[in-house]
């Protein structure tokens, strides 16, 4: 992964950080913003956030979905009392919200509370990243959907090895701001900087706002690259990288998350559908990708029970592991028309892994998993290249053969993905 | 060189960290290629300079290294090319350095994690300059017949089966590296081979796209057609649509966008590569699929059939007359790597060394056996530990506690002996901590020390011979021998030195056997008759006591006799010892004492007033 999402709370924390930093202290960014989350003490925050008390708040869910306004989850000007008792009737509770990219159901458990700020001017800034230069994007008529009056947004590029202090940036601005247009420069190219040094990829304030003559930012979107982690861990501070709202991971997603975590190699695993009966247990990011592709592509997206990879050379204990959860998943149940189900142990040609090694781990798994493999009627396919990969297949097919589970292989003069089809053609279509 | 050509058969490359294994495989293509001269220049590794061996077919050859990419690039003018193993925190960095030089024109970055804003500056910079940058995050790429990067295409054996030693008629471009070789598999199985492949990187920004490739792949007129798979996420390949409908590009390109299943998975499950994510309608694999058909690209319904269409489109350009015969070149043999040829049970050989006491080659040492986490659970201590490394068993505990008794009483005794005089002037000399306690330990012998084996010999001996005690003292003063282990300055028969008596009594109390200490003492009695400072020392009393212990261990007489010789008894007093030597060593140090100068007065110079003449 490369660009993830971050919170509303933390993109304002690094601002309050980085902007008098960036602007030499002429831009002043102050927050008064708390992240509540299931087991906040609320009494303590209160204590170390005397504002709460005192001054009217906002509350939002803080949890990487837009268009908070327009499902309801936005509380505005609300005395602490009401924002508490509104964030505990939606804690934990799992809601439908409705996105420009469809509706995606999730279970809400971060909220944002501010101090709530009286204003008039609303604007609109946006700062995009590209391969040759990055966007900054204004517009007046901040806080509405943007596309609605995307007439009214400037752009100014700034090509990559470039300075912004090398750019006219009062002069991009629209003439209307009058008297704001000096602040506002200052602020962009603040903002700028920090997107640049602190290594963002993505930044949206719709709609900021003055008060007192600093800027206040009433909502954040921003991605950071979290390639650049190594480089910005002390400016980031305490920062987490929070799952898409709607992306509640299983038990066996979670473990796999676990192991992929604790070691330098990669595993990963999303369960699509328990009741499907094609399973993959594919070697490589890029090849996992195509063994899917091509269950969907012949037809059988339904039956697509997991996507799922293993690479980067994981010790037999981790694809023991591996395997083992699919496998778990995967024999839970028999078929209810008693069909087969097919384990695709799938992979393109590797250039250092040793297949029979790999290999091992996947067959302690099976061998312990006999009984329960018979029981729910499963095939196993097996497709790989590599070093070793001839001993790798012969120990496999054996494996089959003294367990009594029917097991096919096949090489590199085999297409890599025929093994679906074969699968596929014959059994799945009965 | 044409500039639509990265490499040609006389390429010359840099590996830029220490890999070792990309290289010789680099090397093993070039022979199986039959190129004149190997296609590593040199090693740049900031760790260090000197040479590395690599195999050039059977025979071993140095490649030089170098501190800098400057030192590397002095030494070697000729060579353009950087393949950089340097890791995600400092590849940037490094292949700026190389972009910034007047000799290097290709760059591959194999690290995954360069950040982004880091690589769109190196693109810049690279198109800028007229240079190439394959990667980040790629295994690289190939050109038969020519140059082979790091790792890429995988094993000999590969390389071989996709006739990747001599050049094809079509261009390959792939963004997965991992799929590159299956892309080389299934080109080579479909047609007749590749001219060149390479993977861009799964990265949001690879510094080079496929289209920059393809379009080289346009230029140049070996290559017929052209072959790519792409990935979902970005835009780049609408920038392919674009050139085929501005006639930049031309050939046959036969292409497949993977990730055509992404809009099953719920919103956000990113797949292996960064860049693999749709943002918008027009990143999904379908609509680019769609949209290259439309444009005349030839896509599969699948990767299906992936390879049918391109054995199709190959078959068509072969039956038009485009694609020329090849004289199939037979490459010649790599030797199996020795490693490998283990691994497949294909060679044997004699070892030159046997270990029986431990073994490091586990996933945890162990001692004798026995691992070294479950040495320290199981609370085996030093005594238990030396029973492992020295006995080869698994002592009782008095047995252990009996050695870690022993090593206590002889650690020191005092700074006048031998070898604690020698360790305390060496110290002084300004030796290091080895050297001092080294002229210590080798002061350790029959004269200093070295009682404790003789002591053991000795009343081995009268008690193997049943000898009376009385009988044994008049047969030893026969042969002249003193008897060792008995005697001492101070202690005697009333006034017993203490060590010797906690010993004792400790094998008195634990140990199933102790005749050998019972005649020993028995042998006390008649000494001490003579003289009342003959009793049986510290020395004495280990000596025979490890006789005991020996045999309370249900040793062999004969296996002791040859533990004994082997000095086993001594070596007690070594460990012991040593650790009063380091004592003095460090004492010295932190006195901070001169050089020592042994005083005039303290010699007796009785010095000839000449020498005698001899004739």
């Amino acid at each position: 992964m490369a660009q993830k999402g971050i919170r509303e709370f933390d993109a304002k924390r690094m601002m309050s950080k980085a902007l008098p930093d960036f602007s030499n202290g002429k831009i002043k960014f102050e927050t008064n913003q708390v992240l509540i989350e299931t087991n906040t003490n609320l009494k303590k925050l209160e204590q170390e956030n005397p504002w709460l008390k005192t001054e009217k708040l906002v509350a939002k869910p803080d949890q990487l979905f837009g268009k908070r306004g327009l499902n309801n989850l936005l509380y505005v000007n609300k005395s602490w009392t009401e924002v508490q008792e509104w964030i505990n009737e939606r804690m934990n509770k799992t809601v439908t919200i409705k996105q420009t990219t469809g509706e995606t159901t999730g279970e809400l458990n971060y909220f944002l509370v501010e101090k709530f700020v009286p204003h008039e001017e609303e604007y609109y800034i946006a700062i995009t990243t590209h391969r040759d230069n990055d966007t900054i994007h204004f517009s007046t008529k901040g806080g509405v959907n943007i596309e609605e009056v995307w007439d009214s947004v400037v752009t100014l590029d700034i090509p990559i090895f470039t300075e912004i202090d090398d750019f006219d940036v009062k002069g991009f601005l629209p003439k209307e701001l009058g008297d704001k247009t000096e602040i506002i420069a200052e602020f962009i190219k603040a903002l700028y900087k920090m997107l640049v040094e602190y290594h963002f990829v993505y930044l949206e304030l719709n709609p900021f706002t003055f008060v007192d003559g600093a800027p206040v930012a009433l909502d954040a979107v921003a991605k950071v690259d979290d390639y650049a982690s190594f480089q910005c861990a002390e400016m980031w501070g305490d920062l987490k990288f929070p799952s898409p709202f709607g992306l509640q991971k299983t038990i066996e997603e979670e473990k796999i998350d676990e192991l992929d975590e604790r070691t330098g190699a990669s595993l990963k695993l999303t369960v699509l559908n328990p009741e499907g009966r094609i399973w993959n247990l594919v070697a490589g990011g890029g090849a996992s990708v195509i063994y899917a592709d091509t269950v969907v592509d012949l037809g059988f997206t339904k039956e697509l029970a997991n996507y799922g990879e293993y690479s980067g050379n994981p010790s037999t204990e981790l694809t023991y592991g591996y395997t083992k959860t699919v496998l778990d998943l995967m024999t839970r149940k028999k078929d209810p028309q008693g069909r087969p189900k097919f384990l695709l142990i799938g992979g393109g040609i590797a250039n250092f892994t040793d297949i029979a090694k790999t290999f091992t781990g996947i067959m302690q798994a099976i061998e312990e998993y006999e009984e329960k493999l018979k029981k729910t009627n499963v095939e196993i396919y097996v497709r790989r290249g590599g070093p070793n990969y001839i001993e790798g297949l012969k120990i496999m097919k054996d494996m089959g053969t003294r367990l009594g589970i029917p097991i096919e292989v096949y090489g590199p003069e085999t297409h890599m993905t025929k093994i679906v089809s074969l699968a596929l053609d014959k059994k799945v279509g009965e | 060189m044409k500039n639509y050509e990265l490499f040609d058969e006389n390429t010359t490359a840099f590996i830029y960290g220490t890999q070792q294994r990309a290289a010789q495989r680099m090397l093993d293509f070039d022979y199986l290629c039959k190129r004149k001269k190997p296609s590593v220049a040199g090693f740049i590794t900031p760790t260090g300079v000197g040479n590395y061996k690599l195999f050039w077919g059977t025979k071993e050859i140095t490649i030089p290294r170098y501190l800098t990419v400057a030192d590397a690039i002095k030494e070697n003018p000729d060579a353009d090319v950087m393949v950089n193993f340097a890791s995600e925190r400092s590849c940037a960095e490094s292949t700026m350095e190389a972009l910034e030089t007047k000799n290097i024109r290709t760059i591959i970055m194999i690290a995954e994690g360069v950040p982004q804003r880091d690589v769109r500056k190196i693109a810049k910079l690279a198109k800028e300059k007229g240079k190439w940058i394959i990667g980040p995050a790629t295994v690289g790429g190939i050109k038969p017949g020519c140059f082979k990067i790091g790792n890429a295409a995988g094993t000999v054996e590969n390389i071989r089966d996709t006739k990747l030693y001599r050049p094809g008629s079509v261009g390959f471009v792939s963004v997965s590296g991992g799929l590159s070789n299956e892309g080389y598999n299934i080109v080579a199985r479909n047609t007749d081979g590749i001219y060149e492949g390479y993977a861009v990187g799964g990265d949001v920004y690879p510094a080079t796209t496929l289209i920059d490739h393809l379009l080289r792949y346009e230029l140049n007129p070996n290559i017929k057609m052209m072959v790519a798979l792409g990935e979902v996420g970005g835009k780049d390949e609408y920038q392919i649509i674009q050139a085929i409908k501005d006639k930049k590009i031309t050939k046959p390109l036969v292409m497949w966008v993977t990730g055509t299943c992404a809009e099953m998975l719920p919103g956000g499950v990113q797949f292996g590569h960064a860049g693999a994510k749709a943002d918008s309608k027009e990143d999904t694999a379908k609509a680019k699929n769609a949209a290259l058909r439309k444009a005349g690209v030839v896509v599969p319904n699948s990767f299906e059939d992936y390879d049918e269409k391109i054995k199709m489109t190959f078959d068509k350009l072969k039956a038009e007359g485009k694609i020329e015969e090849i004289v199939e070149p037979t490459p010649p043999n790599i030797p199996m790597d020795y490693a490998q040829a283990v691994a497949e049970g294909l060679v044997r050989k004699s070892t030159n060394f046997v270990s029986t006491i431990c073994d490091e080659t586990g996933e945890i040492h162990n001692y004798c056996g026995v691992p070294i986490n479950q040495v320290i659970k199981e609370k085996y201590g030093i005594g238990g530990v030396l029973g492992l490394l020295w006995f080869k068993k698994d002592l009782p505990q008095y047995a252990r506690d009996f050695i870690e008794l022993v090593i206590q009483i002889v650690a020191d005794h005092g700074p006048a002996v031998s070898g604690a005089h020698n360790t305390i002037v060496t110290a002084r000399a300004g030796k290091s901590l080895i050297e001092s306690i080294v002229s210590g330990i080798v002061t350790i012998g029959p004269r200093f020390g070295g009682a404790v084996n003789g002591a053991a010999k000795h009343f081995s001996w009268g008690i193997e011979n049943d000898l009376e005690p009385r009988e044994f003292i008049n047969q030893m003063k026969k042969k002249n021998v003193r008897v060792q282990g008995i005697g001492h300055k101070i202690h005697s028969i009333d006034n017993p030195d203490e060590r010797c008596e906690i010993m004792m009594n400790f094998a008195k109390d634990h140990f199933p056997k102790h005749s050998l200490l019972d005649y020993a003492l028995s042998v006390q009695d008649v000494t001490t008759m003579k003289k009342n400072t003959l009793i049986l020392n510290v020395d004495g009393t280990i000596g025979v006591l490890f006789v005991d212990l020996l045999k309370s261990l249900n040793y062999s007489d004969d296996e002791i006799k040859d533990m004994i010789d082997m000095g086993f008894f001594n070596a007690f007093f070594i460990i012991g010892r040593t650790m009063g030597f380091m004592g003095h060593y460090f004492d010295q140090k932190r006195l901070k004492t001169p050089l020592y100068r042994h005083p005039w007065d303290d010699i007796l110079y009785d010095v000839p007033n000449k020498p005698e003449k001899v004739k």
